[in-house]
Parts: C-alpha cells; structure tokens; sequence
C-alpha cells in the first residue's frame, strides 16, 4: 500500500476537501489501484527526456524565431478593456451564491 | 420531414427551398426529443426560446431571398460544458447546477453566426470525466442501439442525440476520447481536431493542455462542415494557433490512392476483442482496395500512455477545479462558520465521486515529495509518446486502428472500478497527449449489433487527410 488514510487525509486538505469517513476508506482503495498502474512508467529511463507541458511549441510555428518570439501571436497589447468590455457589476454578480449588489459576501475569513 | 439520416446539407436545402421552414424543422425536432429522449437521456436542457428565435431570423432571410449561410436552420446541439449565454450549463456537475452563464462559447456563437439553432444542451460526465456518461451528476446516458449499454464518455449524450436523430450534429469535448469513444459505441462519425484548431473560449476547463472541442456528425462531410465553420484563431484563447483554415469540404474528394496507411501493432495487442480486431481488419483491407499502401509502424511508448495520461489529466484538473469554491458562482453549503469551512462544505456537497477521485490523485502528484515522480516523469513520458507519433508520420499519411478495444459495455459494468474504466481509453489518450488530430467512424458492427468504430489519426492540423481517407471509407462501404 503506498497511499494510507494519513496521506488521503492530507491531500484532501490540500484540495480543500473534505470527505466522509466512508469516501476517506474508498479514496485509498482507488488511490492505490491506480498508483500501482502508474508504477509501470519507472520501467523507463527518461534521464535525458524533456518534460512535456503542452503540444503548441512542437508545431505550427515559425521555426527561425525563438522563445517567446515564436508565440509572438498569442499576445496583444495591454489596452484598457482590449478584447471585450468587463461585466457590468450586475451581471457578475447575478450568479453569486450571496452579494450586497457591490461585493460577493463570504463567512468571517479570520476567526477572532 | 423524416430526421433519419438527415445530413447538414439535407437540412440546409429543404429550409433554402422552402420544403419546411426552419421553425417547423425545429419543431419536429424537439417533438421527436419529447417523444424519444425520456429513454435516453441525451439533453439535460432544452433551449427552445433561443432556437426559435434563431430559427426564425432563418426564415426571415428565406423570405428575402438573401443568401444563406452554411448551416442555415441546421438543429444543433451542444455539450453541456460549453458556456451558452442565458442558458443553464452545468458540466454534468451539481456543482454548476444553478449557473447561467453571462457569455457564449466561441464555437457556439460561431455554429450560430453560420446559422445554426441550438436544441439544447446535452448530458455528460461530470466535468467530461469519464468513459460512459454514468458520472453524470444527473441522469445517465442509454446507448440508443442497445438502451442496457451505456453510449461511451464523456460526451455520451452528442453522440447519441446525433445516434438518435434527435439533433443533425452536435458539438463534444475530448480530453482522453471523450468524442471519438462515444462515436464509436453509437456508431457515428466523432472528430477530435488538432490542439490549437478549435477555440476553447468558453469550454469549462478539465485538463487544459488535452482539451480540444469538436463535432459529432452522420458523416464525414457533416464533420468537415462543422470543423470549417468553428476552427480557426480566436484572440480569447491564446492557445488556438494562429493557422489559416482550409476548405475541408473541398478536401472530401481528393483522391485517397497512394497515400500511406500507418497500422501499429500496438494498437492489436492484448484487450482488443477478437471481434473488434477483425472488423477494423477488414476497414484496413477496404482501404488497400482503394489504393492506399499499407505500412506497418510502431508506437512503442503505447503501453505507458494510460499511466501517464491519468496523472498529467488529473494533475491540470486539481488545479482547473480549484476555482469551484461556492463565492461567485456555483453551489454553496448552508451553515459553513468560516471561509475554509465554507469552501469543503461547498466542494464536498458539490462534486460527485469521479471528480473528487481526479481531483485528489492529480493533488497528490503535484504535492511536495512526489512531484518529480508522478507528474514531471509522467511530463517526460509524454514527450516520448509525442515522438512516437512524430516518428512514425515521417513514413506515413496517417495511422489507423480501433477506437476502443471493445463495443458498448453494459451500464453498470465498471462503474465500481475506476481503473478498468480507464483502460477503456487505452487508444484514444495518446493522440491528446500528442496534440494530433483524430476521427472515429463506423466501421461494421458485432454479432450483437453493436457498432464498431475505426480511428484514424493524421499529422498535426493534417485533419483534411483523416477526413478525406474517413469519406472515401465512407462511399466505398
């Protein structure tokens, strides 16, 4: 067992969740199965292998240009409301769980 | 009007001609949904007021007589995890079960610039995790060929709405199969295109760098339409490439002769069911028949793509769902004391058991001490998967074999197993991994009639050559 209900209580609180006992008990479970699938990717030796984040550098570009040069594309100028106007408060706010019309409200955030 | 086999163009034309108005065909539409869809559970919202609305400028230019746009009254629908302005989306999730979005996603205002109406939204698992839409924080999907089997994942209900006749084509999401798998197991046409093709402005966000949007159709034709008309740079996501589009319909009729077939023994290996193998067997030998030359390549990483997939996916998904926390939109717990308090309670009540599992695996390999072994090996990995396919292209056009190593499985069947239900997607992560382009299209079907589909990938922004070899498929069969 690599994973123990320790570790699935710490991740949970990293991931602001909480969990019932019973997810808890399932978690690790499902947790190590899947682990224990994962494993097979130590059989390769990736020592001298790049790590991938996303696909766009690795094609469709011009490939004289450089770095950030090459996703010259991807950005624009940094104008006042550049692509589309902001939402009006109203409309920002009209699917918030509780508001006063100018601010979405939380609970106390620190506890006295 | 008959809504079997009811291709784009049909549609187009009988509106243009007058034979049905695009009010009255969108009425037959949603008459065969109130008839047909209690069984099987396709549409999760319809969006009546805005089709009909739509439906009517159509009928408006008719008319005139003005000139109509590509899709002009062709009934649409949308999975559920994009964004459409006024009209609940929830992505499958009782998380978003309240929420109306103040925007429409890009390929949604762009099916609709061209003319489109949209029926509604359509069912899916929870967030698009999944491979058989029972993670559907509502309602599951039923198979329309066979309603005991589920109609694959995660866009369960595009798939078998277009199955269905209850739309003429609809849009999905695919971050590991999820339109190419479902296309398979309700025997349509699904489209995964290039990573960077199609906008995802608008697409609830699940692993953004495997994310991708695209069509569900009755043929390969449908499919090209649809791609020509939402593909193409979009300022309000970085990512979509700044390429220009090409006319895929105008690329149907190229002929396929002499162009290079890739099949890759990996992808006939242990898990494919014997009938699947020869049914995708025989799709290879009618390709040859063709004219087209079929090579043998290797994919020699294949057997490393599910691990890897599952912890890059996750990985992005802890950190897409973080936004979940009950303050400006979606579901809040009752009662929470404190703002911590509030976000678990929130999370907790509002994410269902597949979304939490994701979440908690891609937090445990992005967490302190086991970073460099899960997620940056999995990162590495990923780039060896990249040059398989990379390799593998300098020889061929384009690389075939099974979309799922087996038919529609039972409803019920994985759902207390998360790994097998992963294993479902052995064939179809790699291309997002890849960022490549590809289709699935029917290709025969078992003894128990259950439809078969034949995958097809192609070289990056290569999506008018899988169209083309899927067309000539398509005529020949």
């Amino acid at each position: 067992m690599k994973v123990t209900e320790k570790d699935v209580t710490y991740v949970a609180d990293l991931a602001n969740l909480e969990l019932t006992e019973q997810e808890r008990g399932r978690m690790v479970r499902d947790l190590n199965s899947i682990l224990g699938h994962v494993d097979s990717l130590s059989e390769l030796d990736t020592s001298n292998v790049p790590p991938m984040a996303q696909v766009s550098d690795r094609f469709g570009l011009d490939d004289s240009k450089q770095g950030s040069e090459r996703f010259a594309y991807a950005s624009r100028e940094d104008v006042h409301e550049g692509l589309r106007k902001s939402l009006p408060h109203d409309v920002a706010l009209v699917n918030a769980p509780d508001s006063d019309g100018t601010f979405f409200k939380v609970p106390k955030v620190i506890e006295r | 009007m008959d809504l079997r086999n009811l291709t784009i163009d049909a549609a187009r034309s009988a509106v243009a001609k007058g034979k049905i108005s695009a009010t009255a065909l969108a009425e037959s539409f949603y008459a065969k949904i109130e008839s047909d869809d209690p069984k099987i559970g396709a549409y999760l919202m319809l969006s009546k007021q805005r089709a009909l609305a739509k439906a009517a400028a159509v009928d408006a230019l008719v008319e005139k007589g003005e000139k109509l746009p590509p899709l002009a009254g062709v009934p649409v629908g949308i999975k559920d995890v994009m964004v459409t302005k006024g009209v609940r989306t929830t992505a499958g999730s009782k998380i978003l079960g309240n929420y109306i979005p103040p925007y429409d996603c890009t390929a949604v205002s762009r099916l609709e610039a061209a003319g489109a109406v949209v029926l509604g939204k359509l069912n899916c698992d929870e967030f698009a995790m999944g491979s058989s839409n029972e993670n559907s924080a509502w309602k599951p999907v039923h198979n329309p060929r066979d309603l005991t089997r589920v109609p694959g994942g995660s866009s369960g209900g595009s798939a078998a709405a277009v199955a269905a006749d209850m739309a003429v084509t609809t849009l999905g999401s695919d971050t590991g199969g999820s339109i190419r798998q479902p296309a398979s197991f309700c025997g349509v046409v699904g489209l995964k295109p290039t990573y960077g093709r199609v906008s995802r402005y608008g697409l609830i966000a699940f692993a953004s760098s495997l994310d991708h949007i695209g069509p569900f159709a009755k043929t390969a034709k449908d499919a090209a339409i649809m791609l020509r008309t939402i593909a193409g740079r979009d300022p309000m996501d970085s990512t979509s490439a700044d390429l220009p589009v090409p006319d895929y319909v105008a690329e149907l009729d190229k002929p396929v002769k002499g162009l290079k077939v890739g099949v890759a023994k990996e992808y006939f290996g242990e898990g494919l069911e014997p009938e699947t193998r020869s049914a995708i067997e025989g799709a290879i030998q009618k390709l040859a028949s063709l004219g087209c030359e079929i090579v043998e390549v290797s994919l020699p990483h294949t057997k490393y793509a599910i691990p890897a997939y599952y912890l890059v996916a996750t990985a992005e998904a802890s950190s897409n769902l973080a936004r979940f926390d009950g303050v400006r939109y979606g579901h809040r717990a009752q009662g929470a004391r404190t703002l911590a308090d509030m976000y678990r309670c929130s999370r907790d009540e509002g994410f269902g058991p597949e979304a939490k599992r994701r979440i908690m695996l891609g937090t445990y390999a992005l967490s302190a001490g086991y970073y460099d072994a899960y997620y940056l090996k999995a990162q590495r990995v990923r780039t060896l998967l990249t040059r398989d396919f990379e390799n593998a292209f300098k020889r061929v056009d384009v690389i075939v074999g099974p979309t799922s190593p087996t038919p529609a499985f039972k409803l019920g069947e994985k759902v207390d197993d998360p790994l097998a239900m992963y294993l479902a997607d052995i064939y179809t992560v790699t291309a997002n991994l890849a960022g490549i382009p590809g289709i699935s299209i029917p290709a025969g079907q078992s003894k128990e009639k259950l439809p078969i589909g034949m995958q097809i990938f192609g070289k990056h922004f290569d999506e008018g050559t899988i169209l083309r070899v899927a067309h000539a498929y398509e005529q020949a069969v």
